[in-house]
């Protein structure tokens, strides 16, 4: 071969390498999403929704107080740490400068990076042990400290997106700065805030390994924040490691309720919410 | 509160005032004396004197960099949205120590239109309801009216009167900008400062945010810093001409055109530099 | 210049900041005020957690000291706590799925961000960010019923018949233990190199390319010559952020690496991370010391991805930093 054409035979090789990476890549989700669907689905039936578990052996039995308690965790997670990560966003963007922020900054990112087991073992220790039992609110703290460093940069991101001519415009009619964040700048990047909290949200929850040992699991209906209750990622690692076929059956379902339930959410909020606002 | 003032639609071609006083013999509207700015290290000011008339233009004309929009910043103090600009000498609107005074009160009688039209992402009238809501007026008709009058004064009400629930995103580039200048004019201030507001818009927009300001100056003092030497003398009463963050000189803008009494004055207005 | 700057400063200061209470009245320092404490939880979360793990690990620490990570008898019952067995655990997952992960992940990230077709990159990136947004507990599912048998079958006898000289591909299959755990680790952390190092690649200025272009370069001249060189630091980052990722991951890790506190070659063997023995063991263990092991282990972990997190966020700065400031 001429060196040109060696050349340009690399130059294809090398597409057609990279290209198969993307797509290897690619099939794993549809990997994923086949064998749950295809092993989830024969499993998936109202009982599921709407029936408490049944003890090891038996057959049949759902996950409904698992569902509810996902959801129960998950919301009084949201309520603690959306608005911290949120306020905190805004000062990061809006009144931060110096070294300050800075710290604040790069804190909120090394936690991010943080394994949620640890902040398992966190919640365990300021709340758990303190309590004396294992309950739901635990659960929520340790999802929330996860939640709050993703918070306060996304929230920071998207203000910043947001052009200096605004605050402008609003200081220059007389607004005083927090009147022009608060009927100006947030409203202008609501939509790129709004998006990052619900990918925020999506990720806690699908976290199990921060509850493992904080809300710890039940199987029948918790009806205080202050009990052990159950969480569909929990219930899917309990099930899958179990020995009972029909509880592995169980497992699928749930993979499948919960992997349609975080594309949903992700899926939603980046094409729905934020057409055109930058993706992380 | 918009009632007493007097709307004209009278249009008329732009005309130099036959009967201008020179700069500075009336009680001045705004009163500039001894004016320093530092950019962290950086003086982008030196010793700025200056009297701005009441209900005349004054231009601010210079090259590129030489502190115009630093300078037009300074009277309604946005600058102090910069970190590390300092300020120091004395501005006095009506007598009024415009640097001690409450910000939010300088800037709803001092109002500013930018360089890029600015609006908010919200509906027309929110944008020009904007500044009279943060200013505590409520109720819906009072609101109505006002902005219907600033729409008005901004020649942009014919155009938008249909959609004025509609976002400010869809007017083109010149509605938005007469948008924002009913927004500015809303508040009803006492002076409105614009920083170049026709640089972004084309000849027609541009022609029309002329004879706009040309008449606005009835009832309101308009500063406006400008790139553009014939905009200046089609509308401006007054022209002050900056040079490396200096006033080289400030006079009449016939005087200033025909007659300057600097060398650099003569040297950018025929072109020589800048 | 710098004197005039140095008189003048007292006097600004002084005539024009109004007076604290004004700003008060205002709101403005309200709400600097508020959010500043809000953005300061953050720093309270960081040095709270320091606390907690060092104090709660205060007993295991003291009686162990440095040899905890040299002895690797891991016995409850008998009070004796060696960590060599999950540190080794942690790394050989990590380095498998870093061995794995990184080829792939910089190759896509290549194809994403320099080769593909503008429409095609924009599908495909959208649906790797979906990957990373999967569940670990649903990998955990994927690598147990679909990776396991695959790799108990076909795959670990054939490495075994085709590389077997080498001690790592060697002994009995059973599907589960270090490579079923690397390899879901290796899926669970491409998504993240391939979306910095996107990032990273994209921050290359197009006149890097074009220059290279001009003078006669292949389109896969100019990106692995010029662009991938130019973009290393943040590839680099990437692979930290990756590795920092592996080492803690947990669900999955647990369901299929077999759970056995060992030390073995092979990779066909089973073993244990240390994420996985904090979530098998934290919940029953009775004992104080066993407990305070437990969460020595959870301070390691939190040490090490705080290292590596901390450079690698430092790399990817550096290089967007350096693609943004010369566009
Ligand atoms: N935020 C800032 N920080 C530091 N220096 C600045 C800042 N804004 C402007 N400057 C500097 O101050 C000087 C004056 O800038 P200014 O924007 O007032 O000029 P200008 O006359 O309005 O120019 P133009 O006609 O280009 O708008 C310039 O040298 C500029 O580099
Ligand atoms: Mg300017």
């Amino acid at each position: 071969m001429t060196p040109h054409r060696w050349r340009n035979f690399v130059n294809g090789l090398m597409f057609g390498l990279t290209a198969a990476c993307a797509l290897a890549t690619v099939c794993f989700l549809f990997w994923i999403l086949g064998f749950l669907i295809w092993n989830g689905g024969r499993s998936l039936n109202l009982a599921f929704f709407t029936h408490l578990p049944k003890p090891p052996g038996e057959t049949g039995g759902g996950m409904a107080n698992a569902i509810i308690g996902s959801a129960q965790i998950v919301l009084i997670a949201s309520l603690i740490g959306l608005p911290i990560g949120f306020l905190g966003g805004i000062y990061l963007a809006e009144f931060g400068s110096g070294a300050f922020p800075f710290f604040v900054r790069y804190t909120a990112d090394l936690l991010n990076g943080v394994p949620s087991i640890v902040m398992g073992l966190f919640a365990y220790a300021i709340v758990v042990r303190p309590m004396h039992h294992f309950s739901a609110f635990a659960g929520s703290v340790a999802l929330s400290v996860i939640l709050i460093p993703t918070t306060i940069r996304t929230t920071e991101q998207f203000l910043r997106a947001v052009p200096q001519t605004l605050r402008e415009g609003a200081l220059a009619l007389g607004a005083n700065k927090w009147r022009a964040i608060a009927t100006v700048v947030v409203p202008a990047a609501v939509r790129g805030v709004a998006t990052g909290m619900i990918l925020g949200i999506a990720r806690i929850a699908g976290e199990s390994a921060p509850l493992l040992f904080t809300s710890l699991g039940n199987d029948y209906w918790s009806t205080s924040l202050s009990q052990p209750t159950s969480a569909l990622p929990l219930m899917i690692y309990k099930y899958a490691i179990s020995p009972y076929a029909d509880w592995h059956r169980q497992a699928w379902a749930a993979g499948l309720v919960l992997l349609a339930l975080m594309l949903l959410l992700n899926v939603g909020a980046r094409l729905v919410l934020s057409p055109g606002a930058p993706r992380n | 509160m918009m009632g007493t003032l007097q709307h004209s639609t009278a249009a008329g071609p732009p005309a130099p005032n036959p009967g201008a006083t020179a700069p500075g013999r009336v009680e001045p509207k705004l009163k500039i004396s001894r004016l320093n700015f530092f950019y962290g290290a950086f003086q982008a000011l030196h010793h700025v004197e200056l009297e701005i008339a009441a209900n005349r233009i004054t231009a601010l004309i210079g090259p590129s960099g030489c502190g115009k929009s630093t300078f037009l910043r300074v009277l309604n103090r946005m600058h102090e949205t910069v970190r590390g600009a300092r300020v120091s000498g004395e501005v006095l609107l009506d007598n009024e120590d415009a640097l001690a005074m409450d910000v939010s009160r300088l800037r709803r009688r001092v109002g500013m239109v930018f360089q890029k039209p600015n609006p908010f992402p919200k509906s027309i009238f929110d944008n020009v309801a904007y500044g009279l809501r943060v200013n505590g007026l409520k109720g819906s008709a009072h609101l109505k009216e006002a902005v219907e009058h600033s729409l008005r004064r901004a020649a942009l009400w014919d155009e938008v009167k249909d959609k004025l629930h509609k976002s400010a995103y869809d007017l083109s580039g010149g509605q938005q900008q007469r948008l924002c200048i009913a927004r500015g004019l809303a508040v009803d201030p006492e002076v409105l400062l614009l920083d170049e507001p026709s640089s972004a818009l084309d000849p027609i927009a541009t022609a029309k945010i002329e004879e706009l300001v040309f008449h606005l100056k009835e009832n309101c003092t308009i500063v406006i810093v400008t790139h553009n030497m014939q905009q200046a003398a089609r509308i401006a009463d007054d022209t002050g001409f900056f040079l490396l963050g200096k006033l080289i000189e400030f006079d009449k803008t016939e005087t200033i055109f025909k007659n300057p009494a600097k060398k650099e004055t003569e040297d950018y207005i025929t072109g020589r530099f800048g | 210049m710098a004197e005039t700057v140095a008189l003048l400063e007292p006097q600004t200061e002084e005539d024009f900041r109004p007076a604290f209470l004004d700003r008060l009245r205002n709101g403005d320092e309200v709400a600097h005020l508020v959010t500043l404490i809000f953005a300061a939880a953050i720093l309270v979360i960081a040095a709270l957690l320091v606390t907690e793990l060092f104090g709660s690990s205060a007993e295991a620490r003291h009686k162990f000291g440095w040899h905890f990570f040299f002895t690797s008898k891991w016995d409850p019952v008998a009070g004796q706590f060696g960590a060599l067995p999950f540190i080794y655990g942690t790394v050989v997952t990590s380095a498998v799925a870093l061995l794995i992960s990184v080829p792939l992940g910089v190759g896509a990230a290549i194809f994403l961000s320099e080769l593909a077709p503008p429409r095609i990159s924009d599908s495909l990136t959208f649906i790797i960010e979906l990957l990373a947004a999967v569940p670990s507990v649903i990998y955990g599912v994927l690598a147990m019923f679909a990776l396991v048998p695959l790799l108990r079958d076909p795959i670990q006898p054939f490495l075994n018949r085709t590389l077997g000289f080498l001690p790592i591909f060697q002994g009995p299959s059973y599907g589960v233990g270090f490579l079923a755990a690397g390899v879901i680790l290796a899926i669970m952390v491409v998504p993240f190199v391939i979306s910095i190092s996107r990032e990273s690649l994209l921050a290359v200025p197009n006149e890097q390319r074009e220059a290279a272009l001009a003078v006669g370069a292949t389109r896969w001249e100019s990106t692995w010559q010029v662009v991938v060189p130019y973009a290393r630091l943040g590839i680099i980052g990437s692979v930290f952020l990756a590795l920092a990722r592996a080492l803690g991951e947990t669900m999955a890790v647990t369901m299929v690496i077999g759970n056995t506190p060992q030390i073995v070659k092979s990779l066909f063997a089973t073993g244990y991370t240390i994420p996985a023995v904090i979530a098998n063991e934290f919940t029953e263990a009775t004992e104080d010391l066993h407990l305070s092991a437990l969460v020595e282990l959870g301070l390691v972990l939190f040490l090490l991805t705080i290292i590596i997190n901390g450079f690698a966020r430092l790399m990817v700065l550096a290089t967007t930093r350096r693609g943004t400031t010369h566009p």
